[in-house]
């Protein structure tokens, strides 16, 4: 199964465009694909539970992985253990292991 | 150790700009430490991050010395990671796009960095076993 590793670095409070990762993940996992969305800088922002938190909760449950970059989380004084429903966190060495496994990996 | 392999990534951002050059690091890190060849392709003012004449800076406003200021500069942090990946058993091969360099006047760039245009990071990329793109917006 082809496997697929998208990067989201955008806030959706700052840029109007972050649901480009969402629905490409959606996409792809409706294809057979396996596919996780992985949360970095301040596009770990919408991992807590709110108005915007809803889109990452949706995607978790069609089979994407959501992942949010426990070093962002820290930095921005997000608790790992208070994430939306369908997040969790997960350290930078999922990007490099999925380039290493060969996944197509998408930064955005 | 994991087997070994070689990533290549293209970077664009400027130093002090962003906070991809910061995750880019990180992620030459990983790699170094994993023994891991690195391809690095600097494009537009990311020839900056290893700009030799980078200087660390006392903090006036908050009246600290350059020792108590501990400026980051990324140069020394390239130098670094260079160092980490040759005690892995891996490498790292930055290249410079040429035309960025000369266009910033960024020719002055730390041991280690070469010069080379976007042929070579189709080249890297085609030699490498996979290839990330940190584009800025």
């Amino acid at each position: 199964m082809p496997r697929y590793l998208l990067i989201e670095s955008r806030d959706p409070f700052d840029s109007n465009d972050t649901r480009f990762c969402c629905d490409l993940a959606r996409q792809l996992a409706a294809a057979n694909n396996d596919v996780t969305l992985f949360l970095v800088q301040n596009g770990v922002l919408p991992v807590r539970p709110g108005a915007r938190s809803a889109d990452l909760t949706s995607l978790a449950g069609t089979g994407v992985k959501v992942l949010a970059d426990s070093f962002s989380l820290k930095e921005r004084g997000i608790d790992e253990n208070r994430l939306a429903s369908g997040v969790a966190a997960a350290p930078l060495e999922i990007v490099l292991d999925a380039l290493a496994e060969g996944a197509k990996v998408i930064w955005h | 150790m994991a087997d070994k392999k070689t990533i290549t990534i293209a970077i664009m951002d400027a130093p002090y700009e962003n906070a991809r050059s910061t995750t880019t690091l990180r992620l030459i890190d990983l790699a170094a430490k994993r023994g891991y060849n690195i391809n690095v392709f600097a494009y537009e003012g990311a020839v900056l991050q290893p700009f030799a004449a980078q200087t660390p800076h006392p903090n006036a406003v908050h009246g600290r010395s350059v020792e108590e200021e501990n400026h980051f500069i990324p140069k020394d942090a390239i130098a670094a990671l260079m160092r980490e990946a040759e005690k892995n058993g891996g490498k790292i091969d930055w290249v410079n796009c040429g035309l960025c360099v000369d266009e910033r006047g960024a020719a002055n760039a730390i041991p280690g960095v070469r010069r080379g245009s976007p042929a070579d990071f189709w080249q890297l990329s085609e030699a490498s076993d996979n290839t990330l793109v940190i584009a800025t917006r």
